[in-house]
């Protein structure tokens, strides 16, 4: 089991009021995302932990792009992942960024 | 999809417009709580942002779930305040691990403080999971003790099957111990499934790769026809949500009468149907003139021939 964290720094939080989301399933080639909206608003971390180990860059990447795209400021964002692939990843990503978009 | 010859059955936008139009069997543990409870109205506990995981799966280098693949907490279902437990079927095959049971069995014990008008089970699990085995059994028994206190309390507990796991091994068991079931063509009932008779009894006993024998034997249209559930239901949220409420209403108690009941009609079942080889046997000697056609009957199809039959709605359980 690999366990990694990345910490971004944001120009914005991200709109809406939802307190915390959850979507996706732990799964062979899926994964679920827990996300809470619990640090400063210009923060957001991703912890991940993966039973397919040696894959650090390609998480690191696609974590990155994320938060380039939905600016998810003060988003806790954890992942239990099932083997899930880097665009699956970025989908549930995505998906949990829009859940929480939404007001409480 | 969209074209002006597209086909009449509808397809899964149209189908999924309504949150209970949803297949039960394709929707998730949360999925088919939110669209099963009035709108807004599910609380649950230990959710997952409190991490409550296994702490055994890391040892063999499995990934967790932040909610070890179940949902518990409380609603309402048409108004009425009821506790639900919903397993996950797509993580571990929803099977019992030492977190999930006991979330199951304190929700169970907490009803009997809190005494709502139903506890559902919405069970979707293989049974225990292997890498916690004892603590998966212990939870089994824990579980079954809980809903026997609780029904003898004056509680009902309502299981609803139709995931792509089953109901299988201690679930099954569970399953046997609440007052009413429901079950649709895709959720099955047993104990051993299909492929742990095949490797311990051979493929000449049963072959698990035969679908219409697994669904003809463990399926929910036969669980029915012998007793072994109270309503049959179309695969979608909407047709559970009534099955639920109607079995809600009509739950039997856990008293000697009852248990006496069912040891009688067991007997009897035994003696009518011990010799059949297969589940078409048995219902033609229930008196379908065609046993054949039951496994393509549509679910009000079935209905109608389950109210046509003698002996097929029971208290006991």
């Amino acid at each position: 089991m690999e366990t990694m964290t990345f910490r971004h720094a944001t120009q914005k939080p991200l709109a809406g009021t939802r307190a915390q989301a959850i979507t996706g399933v732990v799964a062979s080639g899926n994964l679920e995302v827990l996300l809470e909206r619990v640090l400063p608003g210009d923060a957001c971390t991703i912890e991940i932990a993966t039973p397919i180990e040696g894959f650090g860059d390609v998480w690191e990447a696609v974590a990155a792009d994320f938060v380039a795209r939905a600016q998810p400021g003060g988003l806790r964002i954890s992942i239990n992942d099932g083997g899930a692939r880097p665009d699956t990843v970025s989908l549930r990503l995505l998906q949990g960024a829009r859940l929480m978009e939404a007001d409480a | 999809m969209t074209g002006p010859n597209s086909s009449p059955i509808p397809n899964r936008d149209e189908r999924n417009a309504s949150p209970t139009g949803m297949s039960w069997y394709e929707a998730s543990a949360r999925q088919r709580v939110a669209a099963l409870l009035d709108p807004g109205t599910f609380e649950e506990v230990l959710g997952p942002e409190q991490r409550a995981m296994s702490p055994h799966l890391p040892l063999f280098a499995l990934p967790r779930a932040f909610d070890d693949g179940i949902v518990v907490g409380r609603g309402r279902l048409d108004g009425k305040a009821v506790s639900v437990a919903a397993q996950e079927g797509r993580f571990m095959g929803g099977a019992f691990g030492e977190v999930h049971g006991a979330k199951l069995v304190g929700l169970l014990r907490a009803a009997r403080a809190s005494r709502p008008e139903a506890v559902l089970i919405l069970f979707d699990t293989g049974g225990v999971r292997l890498q916690e085995a004892n603590a998966g059994e212990t939870a089994i028994a824990e579980t079954m003790r809980a809903i026997a206190d609780l029904r003898r309390d004056g509680v009902p507990v309502i299981g609803l099957i139709g995931g792509r796991a089953g109901c299988y091994g201690g679930g099954g068991l569970i399953a046997g111990t609440c007052s009413r079931l429901a079950v649709s063509e895709g959720g099955r009932i047993s104990v051993s499934g299909p492929e742990v008779i095949e490797t311990n009894k051979g493929a000449e006993e049963f072959d698990s790769k035969d679908r219409a024998l697994v669904w003809r034997t463990m399926g929910g249209k036969h669980r029915r026809l012998t007793g072994g559930a109270d309503a049959f239901c179309d695969d979608t949220v909407a047709a559970f949500r009534t099955a639920a409420l109607d079995l809600m209403g009509r739950a039997p108690a856990l008293d000697l009468a009852t248990l006496e009941a069912e040891q009688a009609r067991l007997e009897a079942r035994l003696a009518r149907f011990g010799d059949c080889r297969d589940a078409t046997e048995i219902w033609s000697r229930l008196g379908i003139d065609d046993p054949a056609a039951v496994p393509g009957l549509t679910a009000q199809d079935f209905d109608g021939l389950v109210a046509g039959l003698d002996g097929m709605d029971h208290d006991a359980r």
